[in-house]
């Protein structure tokens, strides 16, 4: 990992999974340049997803690795989202909405109540599909998520602010609108915007639930290369409705249909030689 | 074609009707302002801001009934709102689907077509009875008690406005959920939640009926509020219904003064919400 | 119409099954939330509190009355407060009267106001018109009051009472609702005054609701060829007839506890009288006269009797006003 040290003026080393709640602590953070030959980093066993009696997810068994961007592709409906959000419990804000079997993370099975869900979401960061600024200034709203666990100097909290806007190629744009709303900045700087916020918690695993689908090409464009850089320092799951942007930024890719997870492999390879007649139909476009 | 003739009459006829309808409400309110402006707008002079109520025939000005209903309309957004606003975030936040939910929901309607008379009686029996006598508090309770049920409405509505994708992505950077309500829900719906306190307000500041048994009337100076309070509303019924020509002068002069207050805070809050809808 | 409000907004690619955020599943609450969800909720049961208050509060103060006078006392049109007898029934009859009056007044007018505002006016006149409506709607009551005695009487008396009683007069029946002298005050003006008072009122709400029309309905029937008219009076009208009762009955809960601009104008008498033109007394008007004089304990539990049975006119009113509208709402929502 390209250390963004040269920001940091000593405390406060801006490493993502530094300092903070060890939470997975077992999950040892393996050399920078190691070659893509994947650990998993989640282990899903078994998981089933219900919305009150509806059965939205059917024991999906599957490994997200570290350090790789995996992509989950399927029709609408299939359960893709679903299979994100209980990746950082957001679901139980909804009540009726549960979760069954395991995600492990570092040993821990993450769905079990006995951890601290907040503590869970500030190791694991989300961005969605519509750009969320918060009504505050762009600065604000990135420090709004890491005043939530730290206490950093001023000083300190604008590196952490700059340091986050710079991972998401957004610091040039914005370094002379810092205290503007954010909230005035275009749809593609929101969402760029919403990384940097999630990137500045310094999480160890980045979900982007459709990060692009609201945007126009050349926003896209940059979030995509935003996203094969990030893979450096992070674990990414993207859920997209996209093929060619799973093909273009994914290492692995699961496709998921009607709940159920029909195929998951290397994204090269389920995109040209997919074992299943469904994966095949649907990249193919035959239905879908 | 004669059936169709006989279409476009009613058509005609009932359209212009609608107009002319409409024409009589707008006729009302220019009638009324009107009539307003030219009695009231000759007896707004200096003494009415400094010199309290006269008694007949004598000087005097409405300085103790202005500063009255300032105070009475202060106390009563005071306690009313921040309870209204909680309660209507009970009911954005928690209460969406519960049955709590639901019943306060309805409950507060009702509170909110309660006869403010009803509320005065009300106020009147937990109130004024219990301690034995009139008193301000008793008036910016029974104002409190209107004032509720407008914000908590009002935050209710603006706060499910608030998309919940914003509340997902504050929850997923790892905040507690009252930190969520706070810092990023409230922001959002401050400029609704903010003109529903303000037309709370316009509609207490003009309130008549529930002040006659609670804060009662007060025609000295008095910041009191633990003794019958001056307020405005009160004197204008009670020197308008006077006899004496110079009390009632007295009274087109403060009705001008409550009218132009109340215009003033309802187009201050339409246009905040109006600014809202750009931003 | 919460959870169906609510459902609308779960996320497209999700059953419809989901409701809006509440707190995290009780067990994962941290102490902060809890806190912060009891406080909320303890000021949601104020409200509900507040309200069993008032019942209460009727409730026991009337007791006394009504256990002297029984439900005689809602048929009596007796009020002596030195004899001690006290009946309802001539506020009751002044406040449904003047009420009656307001809605056969404002109801069309109302209804003209709101048709004008969706259908009629062009799209710059729109908002102008609703504001003044509106503003119409912000002017407390006590303000109309002495308006309607010192400005609208006296011309009332002088132009249009004895049109009525030269023109109408002689009719058969109706001729009786407008006899008697010329004064001014008195049950008609009252009415009228009301009628100003609720028209934006109810017009804001026929106005919301005929906007929940469809554009594809209202445009498919222009397509047929039909008028304005027609379109409002067959496809608008029945489309939301159940919300504009709904508002209608909203206007007329505000119309029976009107309480100042009544006491303004209406007389302040006892009586009961076929003609419009007397003065007459409503519920209200008689709590905001006596309410301060009454010396003894049955006159006072009297008034608060009259006061209970304001309230609960006003909240049968409003509960019939509610279910419609709810009723409308959740229509809306199958539709959409």
């Amino acid at each position: 990992m390209e250390s963004p040290g040269q920001f940091s003026t000593g405390n406060q080393p801006p490493e993502p999974a530094s300092s903070k709640v060890p939470l997975h602590a077992a999950a040892g953070i393996p050399a920078k340049k190691a070659a893509p030959v994947a650990t998993p980093k989640v282990e899903i066993r078994g998981l089933s997803f219900f919305y009150g009696k509806y059965k939205a997810l059917h024991d999906i068994d599957m490994d997200i690795h570290d350090r790789q961007i995996t992509a989950f592709i399927g029709p609408s409906g299939c359960g893709k989202s679903t299979l994100l959000r209980t990746l950082n419990r957001i679901y139980e804000l909804y009540p009726g909405q549960r979760a069954a079997g395991k995600i492990m993370i570092g040993g821990r099975n993450l769905l079990e109540r006995a951890d601290d869900v907040n503590l869970l979401r500030a190791k694991v960061g989300m961005v969605f599909q519509k750009p969320t600024p918060f009504p505050m200034s762009v600065q604000d709203n990135i420090s709004f998520g890491v005043q939530l666990y730290e206490r950093l100097s001023r000083p300190d909290l604008e590196v952490r602010v700059q340091w986050a806007l710079e991972k998401a190629a957004l610091w040039n744009e914005v370094k002379d609108k810092l205290r503007q709303d954010g909230t005035a900045l275009s749809g593609g700087q929101q969402q760029r915007l919403c990384i940097a916020r999630a990137v500045a918690v310094k999480p160890d695993i980045l979900l982007l639930d459709e990060p692009a689908s609201a945007l126009d090409p050349l926003s896209t464009q940059k979030i995509e290369q935003l996203i094969t850089e990030l893979k450096k320092d992070y674990t990414i799951a993207i859920v997209t409705h996209n093929m060619q942007q799973a093909a273009r930024v994914s290492d692995y890719t699961a496709f998921m249909y009607l709940g159920r997870l029909v195929e998951f492999g290397d994204t090269k390879k389920l995109f040209t030689k997919p074992a299943q007649q469904q994966t095949e139909e649907y990249i193919t476009g035959r239905f879908g | 074609m004669n059936l169709y003739l006989r279409r476009r009459v009613v058509n005609r006829v009932g359209l212009t009707l609608s107009i002319l309808a409409t024409l009589f409400g707008l006729f009302w309110l220019v009638w009324l302002l009107w009539t307003l402006f030219g009695n009231g707008l000759r007896w707004i002079r200096p003494s009415l801001f400094f010199e309290s109520t006269p008694p007949p025939g004598a000087n005097g000005g409405l300085a103790n009934a202005i500063v009255g209903s300032v105070i009475l309309t202060i106390a009563g957004v005071g306690i009313g709102a921040p309870a209204g606003i909680l309660a209507g975030t009970y009911l954005a936040e928690f209460g969406r689907a519960s049955r709590l939910g639901a019943i306060v929901r309805f409950v507060n309607d009702i509170l909110l077509s309660a006869p403010s008379i009803i509320i005065g009686v009300f106020i009147y029996g937990l109130i004024v009875l219990r301690v034995g006598h009139f008193s301000g508090w008793a008036g910016a309770v029974a104002l409190a008690l209107i004032v509720l049920p407008v914000v908590v409405r009002t935050t209710e509505n603006m706060m499910r406005l608030v998309p919940d994708s914003l509340r997902e992505a504050a929850a997923a950077l790892g905040a507690p959920s009252w930190k969520v309500t706070i810092v990023i829900v409230y922001r959002s719906a401050r400029p609704g939640i903010l003109t529903g306190v303000l037309l709370g307000m316009a509609r207490i500041s003009g309130e008549t009926a529930p002040l006659l048994f609670t804060a009662l009337n007060n025609q000295f100076w008095s910041t009191d509020m633990s003794r019958p309070f001056p307020n405005l509303p009160a004197v204008i019924f009670q020197f308008a219904m006077s006899p004496y020509e110079d009390w009632q002068h007295l009274a087109w002069a403060g009705a001008l003064l409550i009218t132009v207050t109340i215009l003033v805070i309802n187009i201050a809050a339409r246009m905040l919400l109006k600014k809202r809808g750009k931003a | 119409m919460s959870s169906a409000g609510a459902a609308t907004q779960a996320r497209e690619n999700e059953p419809p099954e989901s409701f809006g955020p509440s707190s995290a599943g009780a067990r994962s609450l941290s102490p902060g939330d809890r806190f912060f969800r009891r406080l909320t909720q303890g000021f949601a049961i104020l409200v509900l509190l507040s309200v069993v208050g008032i019942l209460v509060t009727l409730l026991s103060g009337s007791w006394p009355a009504l256990k002297t006078f029984g439900l005689g006392f809602l048929a009596s049109k007796e009020w002596n407060p030195v004899t001690g007898q006290f009946g309802a029934l001539a506020p009751l009859y002044g406040t449904v009267i003047t009420s009656v009056i307001a809605l056969l007044v404002g109801v069309p007018v109302s209804f003209g106001i709101a048709l004008v505002i969706t259908e009629l006016a062009p799209r710059w006149l729109k908002r102008p018109i609703g504001v003044a409506v509106e503003l119409l709607a912000a002017i407390p009551s006590i303000i109309y009051g002495m308006w309607g005695l010192f400005v609208f009487a006296p011309v009332f008396a002088a132009h249009l009472q004895p049109w009525l009683t030269e023109h109408v007069g002689s009719w058969p029946i109706l001729g009786l609702l407008f006899e008697g002298p010329p004064m001014g005050i008195g049950m008609l003006t009252a009415g009228l005054i009301l009628a100003i008072m609720i028209i934006p009122f109810m017009a804001a709400v026929m106005r919301d609701v005929f906007e929940t029309v469809p554009a594809s309905l209202r445009e498919s029937a222009y397509a047929l060829g039909c008028t304005t008219w027609e379109v409002v009076w067959r496809v608008i009208l029945p489309y939301t007839r159940v919300g504009v009762i709904g508002g209608i009955m909203l206007g007329l809960g505000r119309a029976l506890g009107e309480t100042m601009a009544v006491t303004f104008v209406i007389g302040n008498a006892h009586d009961i009288h076929l003609s419009l033109f007397m003065a007459g007394n409503t519920i209200s008007s008689t709590l905001a006269n006596e309410f301060t004089e009454a010396v003894t304990p049955l006159y006072t539990s009297s008034l608060l009797a009259l006061g209970l049975v304001l309230f609960v006119l006003t909240l049968i009113v409003l509960v019939a006003a509610r279910l419609l509208l709810m009723k409308m709402r959740a229509r809306e929502g199958e539709r959409t």
